[in-house]
């Protein structure tokens, strides 16, 4: 049968577009499904090293959220989690809001002072990690040197080896760290205002905070939507600062303790103090994974929902 | 004449291949995986001297970072690949390797050199469900006290034999303005070697037997008092020591700004590495009262083992019983400064000795030795709770209670 030209168009279309397609799909099917599939699959196993022993349903599982063993330490974890998304949101994010707004306003030095927020992101967390580990050496480290020269004895403290002081400095850490991301974002979204709405409102004698509050804040909901989603993910996912900071164990006795480094003990094991585990690590990892996507998805909803379109 | 010409050159070709695909076949490649990035110049020398009498066989060393070499290794050899000699950690992590069949049981019959080794060491090789050896130990490591012989000269003192000399010796030490120990607790494991080091000779070689067989608990009077004493000793560990890192300690050490350090036999080869003008001595943990046996902590840090699904396994096991010769032993020894548990090696260096000597009086490093297979291993209740006691959280009973208690979930003859 004779292919008319139509025909041949929209196959030369279709080809075009699986040219297109097929090979993200396969990459994506490849590198993300399969082993976000298979890691399913493995948790419910029981493993003796790398090598998969009997099919245990859904006993992992079951030892990760109720076991005397794991659960402890797991539940402590996931608090630690908590602490670090509430205080982030208020310290990364909502100090991202008000550096942006400073910027936004233009004061002087702005162009200098925009590209120095953003260059801690730009580091290694690797190297963040380890400075900032230096900066709290009890001993020899800046902020208790500081201390000592400021007359603040009783300040000064040893901030990674107490356990009411090491969580916080791993969060202040990772702020510094992060903090000039929330920032443009929000600049950004910012500068995206139309500028009649913020000289209309300056005509009508609003208040520095009434036009933050009631104006700006409203107006970089988008912003706010992408930058609050990354920031559950982020947290939930917590790994790099802790581990360069505290170690595996997450030391003092467990006080830093987040779930990325639950997962990576017990899946790889701890070379100085446990074995591994790789059937609990996948069902850990399962859990994770689940209650970071169920949880980041009806955040994105919800705050969707609060967005203006202008 | 042209004909001659290409049959010549086709007879020359030929022969290159074909004397080329015989030295092939008779070369044989081997790999071998280590942690040891540090060591690489010693193994590369090493494999230079086992050249020289099997020059049939060459090796390609190739090292991965400690903290993910368990990771990379296991993954490799579940994908039915890896190293065809493979360096392995002892104990409950050379169980996770061994139990799924991976690595080649190892014999007097295919490794004779065996009989070179002390009962101890084998059975940190030893796979406990089937009894069987599965590598060749490399080196034996102690817990104890290294002191800069230098401060202890220039203050007219002697490394302490009892508990209370230690704590007289501390205090002259720290009244001069001297930090007497550089150790700190902000990094886990440090808490572990810490009681090693200073609380061997106070528990006691009894106090593990009647661990092994059930008759006491780490209830027990005598784990709880050391638990005590290492609270009050810690008052002259580094200033700040709860957050006083591992490398932090150290370098308090290494820069003679601290007089001892607790903490195991291969810190000593660290140490000068970094300041090889120190002068080093070595001490067992104090004793409790004049006249009991002073101990040392003692534990075999991994060995060298041949891959089950190797298809070089002739060659490999030929390496490994290179591995296991005195003659190897004593270049391990006198190269790394790290005692190697081949019997009959001769040892140069005069603090290595002392080490070795030490070794004759010693007890296990517990919570490694005996309790590093299930969850939660001995290891990670000591560390967490001797850290929590150390940062006056929690009583020395408290601390005992707890590791109890997680010992208990798994260990059947403390659950009578």
């Amino acid at each position: 049968m004779p292919v008319s030209p139509k025909q041949a168009r929209t196959l030369k279309h279709r080809s075009w577009v699986a040219f297109l397609v097929v090979p993200p799909i396969v990459f994506m099917s490849l590198f993300v499904v399969y082993p976000i599939l298979s890691a399913f699959a493995y948790a419910f196993y029981e493993w003796r090293g790398m090598a998969r022993g009997e099919f245990v349903g859904l006993a992992n599982f079951k030892e990760v959220l109720f076991g005397a063993t794991m659960a402890p330490t797991v539940w402590n974890a996931f608090l630690h989690n908590v602490y670090a998304l509430i205080a982030l949101m208020i310290i990364q994010n909502g100090g991202g809001f008000l550096l942006a707004w400073l910027l936004y306003k233009e004061p002087f030095g702005f162009r200098f002072h925009r590209v120095a927020v953003f260059v801690p992101v730009v580091l290694s967390t690797i190297i963040v990690g380890f400075l900032w580990k230096l900066f709290l050496n009890p001993n020899f480290g800046i902020i208790n040197q500081a201390l000592y020269s400021l007359g603040l004895d009783s300040w000064a403290k040893p901030w990674l080896g107490d356990s009411s002081t090491a969580l916080g400095a791993l969060i202040l850490a990772n702020a510094w760290h992060f903090v000039g991301f929330p920032t443009l974002v929000y600049l950004a979204g910012m500068q995206r205002i139309p500028s009649e709405i913020i000289e209309a409102a300056r005509l009508d004698g609003t208040s520095e905070w009434q036009l933050l509050k009631n104006i700006v804040w409203p107006l970089v909901a988008p912003s706010t939507t992408i930058l609050f989603t990354l920031l559950f993910i982020g947290a939930f996912n917590w790994f790099e600062i802790p581990y360069v900071m505290v170690g595996l164990d997450g030391s003092p006795f467990g006080t830093t303790d987040v779930l990325g480094l639950v997962f990576y003990r017990t899946a790889f094991g701890n070379q100085s103090a446990s074995i591994q585990n790789f059937g609990l690590g996948s069902a850990l990892a399962t859990l994770i994974f689940l209650f970071i996507v169920v949880f980041a998805s009806t955040l994105t909803l919800w705050l969707r929902r609060r967005e203006i379109q202008f | 004449m042209k004909l001659t010409r290409r049959i010549l050159m086709g007879a020359a070709a030929g022969s290159f291949i074909f004397s080329a695909g015989a030295a092939m076949a008779q070369q044989t490649e081997l790999t071998f995986w280590s942690w040891r990035q540090e060591d690489k110049a010693f193994y590369q020398d090493a494999i230079k001297k086992f050249q020289a009498k099997e020059p049939n066989i060459s090796i390609k060393f190739e090292t991965y970072a400690p903290e993910n070499y368990q990771t990379i290794l296991s993954t490799a050899l579940a994908a039915g690949r890896g190293p065809d000699v493979i360096q392995v950690r002892a104990y409950g992590n050379l169980e996770t390797i061994a139990t799924p069949g991976y690595l080649l049981a190892l014999d007097k019959t295919n490794v004779p050199e065996l009989a070179n080794f002390p009962e101890a060491a084998l059975a940190a090789e030893t796979l406990r469900a089937d009894g069987k050896v599965y590598a060749v130990p490399f080196a034996m490591q102690t817990q104890l006290v290294v002191y800069n012989k230098k401060i202890f000269k220039d203050n007219g003192l002697n490394p302490p034999k009892t508990w209370d000399e230690l704590m007289t010796l501390a205090q002259a030490l720290k009244a001069k303005n001297i930090t007497p120990f550089g150790n700190g607790t902000a990094t886990a494991w440090q808490n572990e070697t810490i009681v090693g080091g200073l609380l061997s000779s106070m528990l006691g070689q009894q106090f593990e037997a009647d661990i092994v067989s059930g008759k006491a608990n780490f209830t027990d009077a005598r784990f709880v008092n050391a638990l005590t004493k290492l609270k009050d000793v810690s008052q002259y560990f580094s200033p700040n020591f709860t957050g006083v890192d591992y490398p932090s300690s150290q370098q308090l050490f290494v820069a003679g700004r601290a007089a001892m350090f607790a903490g195991g036999s291969y810190e000593v080869a660290n140490f000068k590495n970094q300041n090889p003008t120190l002068d080093l001595g070595v001490f067992p943990a104090p004793v409790l009262k004049a006249g009991d046996q002073a101990l040392v902590a003692t534990y075999y840090d991994g060995g060298y083992a041949v891959n089950a699904k190797s298809e070089k396994k002739d060659a490999a096991l030929k390496f490994v019983r290179f591995l296991a010769t005195p003659e190897y032993g004593t270049s391990f020894t006198n190269t790394l400064k790290n005692l190697s548990p081949i019997k009959g090696i001769k040892i140069e260096d005069a603090i290595t000795q002392d080490v070795a000597k030490l070794t004759e009086n010693a007890m296990s490093y517990l919570m490694l030795v005996r309790f590093r297979y299930n969850e939660p291993s001995g290891s990670v209740l000591l560390q967490s709770n001797v850290q929590k006691m150390l940062a006056g959280q929690q009583t020395p009973e408290q601390a005992a209670a707890e590791i109890n208690k997680g010992i208990a979930t798994y260990y059947k003859p403390f659950q009578k």
